[in-house]
């Protein structure tokens, strides 16, 4: 795969034309029948595979509103076409958001319309045959789930909905894709995502305690499993080890530490992703949920906080308080809430973004920086995507777009902003989200990240932006190995608590 | 006999139109929306979320955001229709209220822009190669049947008059079930027939867009996901065990 290339910049962001078939092909790696059957699907694809996803297709439509309401609505009027990064990369109209949802619509029209069983050709409905599943297979892995498209459409129709209600039947007839099922596996027989084991993971913390001390002289710790503290951060586990993400890590612990904070991590729930959200499957999203919840029971904590990640702070933030009850205002005689929402402090948001612990602090003053610390960057914010538009934080509706600016002005002097169409509620993904991080999408990868790869270009053309913070583990590992494939270093990337832990001054308050 | 089918015809359409469109509106109301999923940013109360969708419906805010050509031609269309079906009020009421008889002049031409309107949005469909690759041909033949539904009416206003006065008569004996003679014009036929089939494929097709945007959980729910369990009934079981 080494030979892929990134596409041209666009002299002006015009609207490519289509280049149809451009990224057909068989997808991504299949999962083989252990993944697939631990997760309690089928092993591979089933011999009844038609009628078992017509059937699955209706179980949707009768338990999703949404999945309902986006298979009608649609009039086709194109406002979606132009905004998914992978139809600007591609230039396949199959790409274009509402023709992505089509693959599926046209077989929604034909099993479950009047008009699509008369007249099939007349409303463009389709049966159901092997080419369209594969095709399923195909495209609906080409979708980052990134709800770009529903920012513009008329109806709000989400293609990440539809993404997840195709990727849902699929798994249903055995047709599961290998880097997703595969992690699911791992978080439910490790405790994370990257199967790294309790007695690693203490020995990797140990191991991070040496390097703060040898760097900066103070004891910072990186506590786990500690009955009766705080706070328990629930973290991307590739916190742990990646790079950039375990300097977010550091910058996490040196606020606990700067703050006084009694805090813990856990070695059964070492992860906040949850992929489950990924293959749209309720079971999977609740079970990985739970997690945290049992997590938080059996250490007593007051708080949970959430480390810097995109569609995990959208499942933590938007369903963790209907999935496991981690939030606030549960009804009275609500049991399985109430149990652990007994003993969750209410005067702290429920769950919180790291990114709200710290900058609470810093309004507080409870913090001292020396931002000169980070004088080396120019800085730019990559708004990810799950955060931007499936989530919040703070008070206000864009506390998610205020907030982590705030703590990047705070700890650093040189901030720019990238094009206003392409920040905050209409940022682009990185590309590499909602299961589209495996290597053997790298083409697609490489190809979905140009609209953001233009525009940081840009500023570093004309301000010489040289640092692009973000809070999503995702974009930080798909920018570390998508930025040398555009000219750029790899180090580019990074995290708001990187930058906090650089400029941070510790033993001060 | 004209007189007899048509009525026939119109009683059949507005059934349809009302018992599909019901039903529609049960099924919408009726399947579960398990987890929280507006767009963010999202307003955090009621009040802004009636707010958001009055944007959404009345000025069509999103399609604002994504593309001006659209939303003009959008916005021209169904404002249009919105006058030009208030102008019709007349042709259904005796004595005519004030404000219908204020629009009267209004009314009139918006049936012009309307058809502007509609040829705009039919240009693009079949000019701009992403929406020609999007399109089927339903949605062809829903622009075309508005299309002719627009020119039949404007010929009859500015062109070939029809007499006015006995279709009212024929339109308020139909809503007292009194059939009396609607004037034999082939343009007037033509006008209705094509009104009558917009009325019955609207539950079946994608007209349903105007209750469903109603519907849309990424633009009808509160950002509050924090602050308040939401949860399915569906879902709730499944705590059981727990
Ligand atoms: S959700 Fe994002 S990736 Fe998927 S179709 Fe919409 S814009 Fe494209
Ligand atoms: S913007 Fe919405 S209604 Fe328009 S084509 Fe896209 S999904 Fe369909």
């Amino acid at each position: 795969m080494s030979d892929i290339t990134a596409p041209a910049y666009r002299a002006i962001p015009i609207i490519p034309a289509l280049k149809p078939g451009a990224m057909e092909g068989k997808g991504p790696f299949i999962a083989t029948d252990k993944m697939n059957e631990a997760l309690g699907f089928p092993g591979h694809l089933v011999d009844d595979w038609h009628d078992r996803a017509i059937a699955k297709m209706g179980e949707l439509l009768s338990k999703y509103r949404s999945f309902k309401v986006f298979m009608d609505a649609c009039v086709h009027c194109g406002a979606c076409s132009d905004k998914c990064h992978y139809f600007i990369g591609t230039q396949d109209p199959k790409n274009m958001p509402v023709a992505r949802q089509d693959l599926l619509r046209s077989v929604y029209r034909r099993y479950f319309t009047l008009p699509g069983k008369l007249f099939p050709k007349l409303v463009g409905a389709r049966d159901l045959t092997r080419e369209i599943l594969d095709e399923w297979y195909n495209y609906f892995y080409q979708c980052s789930e990134c709800r770009r498209c529903s920012l513009f459409c008329p109806y709000g129709i989400d293609t990440a909905e539809i993404t997840m209600a195709a990727r849902e039947i699929l798994d249903s007839v055995g047709y599961g894709q290998k880097y997703t099922n595969e992690i699911l596996g791992k978080v439910h027989r490790i405790g994370n995502n990257l199967g790294l084991p309790g007695p690693a993971l203490i020995d990797t913390l140990e191991g991070l305690e040496e390097d703060v001390k040898d760097a900066t002289g103070f004891d910072v710790r990186f506590p786990i499993d500690v009955k009766g503290a705080e706070v328990l951060l629930i973290t991307p586990s590739a916190d742990f080890f990646a790079e950039p993400h375990i300097d977010s890590l550091i910058g996490y612990a040196k606020v606990f530490h700067a703050s006084g904070t009694s805090w813990t991590l856990s070695s059964m729930a070492s992860e906040a992703g949850n992929f489950g959200m990924f293959i749209g499957n309720y079971e999977q999203l609740r079970k990985i949920a739970l997690r945290i919840r049992v997590a938080a029971l059996e250490l007593g904590v007051k708080r949970i906080v959430v480390g810097e990640c995109g569609h995990a702070w959208r499942v933590a933030y938007s369903f963790w308080n209907t999935l496991s009850g981690v939030g606030s205002g549960a009804n009275e005689n609500d049991h399985f809430a109430m149990m652990l929402q007994k003993q969750l402090d209410h005067r702290y948001k429920q769950p919180a973004h790291i990114c709200e612990f710290t900058w609470d602090l810093i309004e507080r003053n409870a913090l001292t920086f020396d931002k000169s610390a980070n004088d080396k960057y120019i800085i730019t914010f990559h708004d990810s995507c799950n955060v931007a538009r499936g989530a919040s934080m703070g008070d206000l509706p864009g506390g998610q777009f205020e907030i982590p600016r705030n703590i990047i002005k705070a700890v650093a002097n040189n901030y720019v902003e990238m094009p206003l169409n392409t920040i905050r509620e209409q940022t682009f993904c990185c590309g590499g989200g909602g299961g589209v991080l495996p290597d053997d999408l790298l083409e697609i990868r490489v190809k979905g990240a140009l609209p953001r790869m233009e525009v940081l270009q840009q500023v570093a053309d004309e301000h010489g932006v040289n640092f692009m913070a973000t809070i999503c583990a995702i974009c930080k590992a798909q920018f570390t190995k998508i930025l040398p494939i555009y000219g750029f270093d790899r180090k580019v990337v990074g995290g708001v608590h990187q930058l906090v832990s650089n400029a941070i001054q510790l033993g001060q308050k | 006999m004209a007189s007899i089918v048509f009525a026939i015809l119109f009683y059949f359409a507005t059934l349809l139109l009302v018992v599909g469109l019901l039903y529609r509106i049960y099924i919408y109301a009726r399947t579960p929306v398990p987890l929280k999923i507006p767009t963010t940013p999202a307003p955090t109360t009621t009040g802004g979320v009636v707010l958001r969708m009055m944007r959404e419906v009345v000025f069509f805010e999103s399609l604002f955001k994504s593309n001006l050509w659209i939303w003009g031609l959008s916005a021209l269309f169904h404002g249009s229709l919105a006058l030009v079906l208030m102008r019709h009020l007349r042709y259904f009421t005796d004595p005519v209220w004030g404000w219908v008889d204020l629009i009267q002049p209004f009314g009139m031409y918006a049936g012009l822009t309307m058809l502007l309107g509609l040829c705009g949005l039919w240009w693009r469909r079949i000019f701009v190669e992403r929406i020609r690759y999007i399109s089927t041909p339903s949605d062809h033949l829903m622009l075309l049947l508005l299309i002719g539904i627009a020119a039949s009416g404007l010929m009859m206003k500015f062109v070939v008059h029809t007499d006015v006065i006995s279709v009212k008569e024929y339109f308020i004996g139909l809503m007292q079930f009194n059939i009396l003679t609607l004037p034999a014009d082939p343009l007037l036929f033509m006008h209705l027939l094509m009104v009558m089939s917009l009325l019955v494929v609207f539950p079946f097709s994608k007209l349903l867009h105007a209750p469903g945007v109603f519907f849309s959980p990424t633009r009808n729910q509160k950002d509050d996901s924090r602050e308040k369990r939401h949860i399915a009934a569906w879902a709730k079981k499944l705590e059981a065990s727990e």
